[in-house]
């Protein structure tokens, strides 16, 4: 095991301990906070009921990430090749960013509808800022010499793009994605909250009218390994094509 | 055959040069040799058309032109290589933009790998080889640019003394090997010395040229041939009169 994941699996093992015997020393029933040993045991019993859910939820926020991605790069690369176009959207993107995701929720579901379509765009909506301004910020990190360089071979815009902008960029817009998958799942559920049928969100706020609190639990545990789970993916897919860094041990 | 007459440039009310004249013979190595900051890289940039001149003419085989952005190769202090790509390619990058079909840009750089000590190590990424070997797959891409003219703003700088004394032998194959025109700047007078047909001293800004030295001797030279020590000597009194100045 790498001597990195020690320090986080220590931490988690303290807590949970600490969690599980405040739970019984106190006598604190269910209902109102389950031991981490409760959550675990209605997380893998349940978990008949619990995937189906998390299914749509996962479907929601792939979808978002698909949508955030593809209005993100071009918008990112179109700022960049016009400055213009980022002066004039700039102040709506801060915008977008402003509006709490709950007051937008209600309006998606009115617009959208209780399906699928309202929750991928409230995860694209939260996913696709970040995404946005890193891979523009990467763009224009790019060192003055080598835009010159390419200047001087008569490399076209799309060339430029191709084989300076983009590599160069590609640290940042990880950055950028690692940050969106990782609150991706912030939008889905608030869309789930506000009107939905399925989904963990739905789920969760079922489970909390009946005081099912473990099922709660559960579902935030399920919502947070898919989290995790989708940063781990991004790290594994960062690493392939960012290939030449680990061959030179950057 | 380059000419450059009458350039003049700016920069924040500062006479960067003014009215700088200069001629660079066909299949001449000409170097530039000044005071730190008296405009040399400037002067690259305003010729490559990096920036924008604010007087001047320059014409190249007697035909007047804008810049030197589509006539001539230019070789900077660092070298710019693309860590993403092996050091192959990154040498056929010019070519590749350009369309060059693959197969004809890989023999191309791959004949440049021979002569330039650089065959085995065609898809090693930069950061896997050496100072001296990152810089001769720069002066391999310089080549790709397949121009006559070639401008060096002093390409070995970044390197100890001794892998730049084995680079330059590389720098005179441009003349020797491939009859490149050579405008080069650099701080070494050792090195103008070894190089050199024309060893031009420059002034602080503005820039202009203060004394010629002609080097007929024949290449390679040694640094410590009497010709050269006395050559030297004469040069290196001019620059300490411009830096007292």
């Amino acid at each position: 095991m790498k001597g990195s994941l020690y320090i986080p699996l220590i931490l988690v093992g303290v807590v949970l301990t600490v969690w599980e015997v405040g739970c019984r020393w106190a006598g604190i029933p269910d209902f109102i906070l389950p031991p981490p040993s409760r959550i675990l045991t209605v997380a893998v019993a349940d978990a008949a009921l619990l995937l189906p859910h998390a299914g749509v939820t996962l479907v929601e926020i792939l979808c978002g990430i698909g949508l955030a991605l593809g209005a993100a790069i071009p918008l990112a690369v179109g700022m960049h090749a016009r400055p213009a176009i980022e002066k004039a959207l700039a102040p709506f993107l801060i915008a977008s960013q402003a509006v709490p995701v709950f007051a937008l929720a209600p309006l998606l579901v009115v617009w959208l509808g209780y399906g699928l379509a309202s929750k991928v765009l409230m995860a694209a909506v939260i996913i696709f800022f970040p995404i946005t301004v890193s891979l523009l910020e990467g763009f224009k990190s790019c060192d003055r010499n080598y835009r010159v360089l390419f200047d001087l071979m008569g490399a076209s815009r799309w060339q430029a793009l191709r084989k300076l902008y983009w590599p160069w960029a590609l640290p940042y817009f990880f950055a950028g994605l690692k940050v969106g998958v990782s609150v991706a799942t912030i939008g889905a559920v608030i869309g789930e909250w506000v009107g939905a049928q399925q989904g963990l969100g739905y789920l969760m706020i079922q489970a909390n009218a009946r005081l099912k609190v473990d099922l709660v639990f559960a579902a935030i545990l399920w919502l947070s390994l898919m989290g995790v789970g989708l940063w781990v993916l991004v790290g594994i897919i960062e690493k392939r094509c960012l290939w030449w860094k680990a061959a030179t041990g950057e | 055959m380059l000419v450059i007459q009458d350039l003049t440039k700016r920069f924040n009310g500062r006479w960067i040069m003014e009215d700088f004249d200069l001629t660079v013979p066909t299949n001449g190595f000409t170097v530039l040799i000044g005071p730190s900051g008296c405009g040399k890289s400037t002067l690259f940039d305003l010729l490559m058309g990096i920036v924008p001149m604010d007087r001047g003419q320059i014409a190249w085989q007697g035909e007047p032109i804008a810049n030197l952005s589509t006539l001539a190769a230019y070789m900077q202090q660092r070298d710019l290589l693309l860590p993403w790509l092996s050091l192959e390619k990154n040498a056929c990058l010019p070519a590749e933009l350009s369309g060059v079909p693959a197969r004809e840009r890989t023999s191309q750089a791959r004949a440049l790998f021979a002569k330039l000590g650089l065959e085995n190590f065609e898809s090693y990424l930069p950061d896997r080889v050496s100072g001296g070997m990152r810089q001769r797959c720069a002066l391999a891409r310089t080549l790709m640019f397949a121009r006559d003219l070639v401008l060096l703003d002093e390409p070995l700088s970044a390197l100890d003394a001794i892998t730049r004394r084995q680079l330059q032998a590389y720098l005179l194959l441009l003349q020797t090997e491939f009859n490149k025109s050579i405008l080069m700047v650099t701080h070494d007078v050792d090195e103008a010395l070894l190089l050199a047909d024309d060893l031009l001293v420059l002034s602080a800004a503005p820039m202009r040229i203060c004394e010629r030295f002609r080097l007929d001797m024949p290449k390679p030279r040694r640094i410590d041939a009497p010709s050269l020590l006395e050559m030297k000597a004469r040069v290196l009194a001019r620059l300490e009169k411009e830096a007292r100045w």
